[in-house]
């Protein structure tokens, strides 16, 4: 395992390290250390590697991720794994605001809560929640899939698009154009495989799925408030 | 009219100035369709504007240089600040962002091939970046945008400066709607959604929410890039000092300010018309955060907004901006609104000059359309090389204003190169009233 002591040899060096690992480096596993909640730490990833992250991070880390596994061992701040296109990034701690947003593609697992907007713009990554979220989660969330093991707060998928939401626990409220939709056997089958993908010990009978009602898909006056 | 009848006397009858025809036409449609209306094209009402502004060419107290054959340099390099490549130009009018979506791909690629012939670059929008700019254009921007639709890292590596769009001149505060008209297979993929449907673009971004955040961001994405890429802020032209300010604070490289005659694919046109302020009221705001800041000429000014000619380039420029940014112009160069279909304007109800649904995608000259039998009306090489000669024209036109003023370089322009022709035009550009050296609120001054 390649370490990296980020106090010691600085953000810019340590990026620009990891950028410059091909997609067939047999530097595959990484360990930073000292992290200290700095920001944009493994952003812009693009090879299969795997990134220990020991603490936690400020903003963005993990950022339009591709391909890669970034693991922190702590908490993260705002706009973890923003607009990731492919990989895993996965937070044992909790997560701040935005976790998720715009991600493309890829799955991001957070093993304790995510604060406000989690999934935001979400545009076809999976984002698998241990615990709970806050309000304003998968606004305007176009596509991928969203599983909540705990609670939802306020205005949970408002505005959103072909996105899916699981929620085990309550939600507080549903946002604009959000409904609570049937669960077929497609959907058990899917959630049952995004569970295991996040290690999360539950059974996807105990979700209920939320979507959009659709009203929102084409400007209807009726429909402003 | 005829005289009236005899009889008891009468008044004649009087249109009112504020229930005009236009206005009393607006209400009579809300009326019957109880929606606002939609359109594109940015404000129509009469602002002021550059045209309320001269230059005082040269005569004993200045000395002139020969209009067609002393140098006049035209050259502008953006992005020196952070940057470890900035963005070299042969001349100061760029194209600003204009989304895939909005425009066909055809447009893209003639707005590329027209601006690299005239050695400036083009600005991706909402929608991602095509192969047909990136192809063609030799220096293309990467609009980062709140919707952040077709957001991709790949392409933010071979852009060759990220513009990170806060505000846009005819809508600050406000988002963008395109309908589902215009969202083909392509469009739909490039954005993640399904095909038909209305597509939001929302007016803030989704991951930062201030100052602060967006200092941190263009860390995020300097990291990404290797700190190679020009930083480029772009905000509406609403409070330009304090958001000029915050920008520079931020870590922008370039600001670009949008004036509210700046144009838009589609947004509602009580927006354009009475939101934000135009570019005449903006510019000497942003240049004198530059100044206090003092980074004016080290964090580069791009002034947008209804910019149309060589003499618009060079006002600008004598305000302070250090380049320009065209959107409706070059969309007009290239054919928008060309009278030779005035037959199919006018069975859209509109008539040629006067065509803004632009998001309805039935564009009867093929550029702001997504409509494949439109799109095959138009020539992309074509289209670039009328891009081109405009450039051209609008660069010769400001090259000769600026000679008259005895400048050998636009940026050597200034502001005592101009007087205003009103008290409006002279408050607001902080530019003398012609016959006078006094404006508005020049410190110590009274009327």
């Amino acid at each position: 395992m390649q370490s990296f002591d980020l106090e010691a040899q600085g953000l810019r060096a340590l990026n620009t390290t990891l950028h410059a690992q091909a997609k067939d480096t047999n530097q595959t596993a990484w360990e930073i250390v000292n992290p200290k909640g700095s920001h944009a730490i493994a952003v812009g990833l693009d090879a299969p590697i795997e990134v220990n992250v020991k603490g936690s991070t400020g903003y963005y880390c993990g950022g339009m991720n591709k391909q890669a596994t970034v693991h922190v061992h702590g908490s993260a701040g705002p706009g973890v794994a923003e607009n990731m296109m492919s990989g895993t990034v996965l937070i044992e701690g909790d997560a701040s605001q935005y976790a998720g947003a715009t991600g493309n593609g890829g799955t991001l697992i957070i093993k304790g809560n995510a604060s406000s907007r989690c999934g935001i713009s979400m545009k076809g990554i999976d984002i698998i929640v241990h615990g709970n979220i806050g309000h304003m989660s998968a606004f305007m969330a176009q596509s991928g899939n969203m599983v909540v093991c705990g609670d939802a707060g306020d205005a949970l998928g408002d505005s959103l698009y072909e996105a899916k939401l699981f929620v085990r626990g309550s939600v507080k409220s549903l946002g604009a154009d959000c409904i609570e939709k049937e669960m077929r056997p497609e959907h058990i089958e899917l959630l049952t495989e995004l569970l295991e993908r996040g290690g999360c010990d539950a059974k996807a009978s105990e979700f209920k799925r939320y979507g959009s009602a659709r009203e929102l898909y084409t400007f209807n006056i009726d429909n402003a408030y | 009219m005829k005289d009236d009848a005899p009889g008891a006397p009468r008044t004649t009858p009087i249109q009112s100035a504020t229930f005009s025809n236009p206005v009393n036409a607006e209400i009579r449609r809300a009326a019957a369709t109880g929606i606002y209306d939609i359109r594109g094209g940015g404000a129509k009402r009469k602002l002021p504007h550059f045209d309320d502004l001269l230059f005082l060419g040269a005569s004993i107290s200045r000395y002139p240089l020969e209009g067609y054959r002393e140098k006049c340099e035209t050259s502008v390099t953006l992005g020196t600040r952070f940057a470890k490549n900035p963005i070299q130009l042969d001349i100061p009018v760029t194209i600003a962002g204009m989304s895939f979506g909005a425009l066909s791909g055809g447009a893209k690629e003639a707005l590329g091939r027209g601006a690299t012939l005239a050695g400036t670059s083009t600005t991706t929008g909402d929608g991602g970046m095509t192969e047909e700019e990136r192809g063609h254009s030799n220096k293309l921007i990467y609009q980062y945008l709140p919707s952040r639709y077709g957001m991709n890292p790949d392409d933010l590596r071979r852009c060759d400066a990220i513009e990170i769009v806060v505000g846009q001149g005819a809508k600050p505060g406000g988002g963008g709607m395109l309908l589902g008209q215009k969202i083909s297979d392509r469009v739909a993929e490039m954005r993640n959604l399904p095909k038909g449907i209305d597509q939001r673009s929302a007016c803030r971004h989704p991951d930062w929410t201030g100052p602060d955040d967006l200092e941190i961001k263009i860390m995020e994405l300097r990291e990404i890039t290797n700190w190679e890429k020009p930083i480029y802020i772009k905000i509406g032209g609403a409070r330009p000092y304090f958001d000029t300010t915050l920008a520079i604070k931020a870590g922008a490289d370039v600001v670009v300010l949008d004036g509210m005659q700046g144009g838009t694919a589609a947004t509602q046109d009580v927006f354009i018309e009475n939101v934000g302020q135009p570019i005449l009221a903006c510019i000497r705001e942003a240049v004198r955060a530059l100044q206090d800041l003092g980074m004016h000429r080290e964090v580069q000014l791009i002034v947008s907004g209804g910019i149309r000619t060589g003499a618009d380039v060079a006002k600008a420029m004598a305000m302070g901006a250090d380049a320009v940014a065209i959107g409706t112009a070059a969309l007009i160069a290239l054919g928008d609104n060309d009278p030779k279909w005035e037959a199919e304007y006018n069975a859209l109800g509109t008539t040629a000059g006067a065509y803004d649904d632009w998001h309805e995608g039935k564009d009867p000259a093929g550029i702001t359309t997504q409509d494949a039998e439109l799109m095959k009306r138009f020539d992309p090489v074509e289209g670039g090389r009328r891009l081109n000669n405009y450039l051209k024209v609008m660069t010769l036109e400001a090259q000769t204003i600026a000679r008259a003023c005895g400048k050998n370089h636009l940026h050597n322009l200034e502001p005592e190169d101009l007087c205003a022709l009103t008290m409006e035009a002279a408050a607001m550009a902080k530019i003398p009233l012609a016959g006078t050296d006094w404006y508005p609120g020049k410190p110590g001054t009274s009327y």
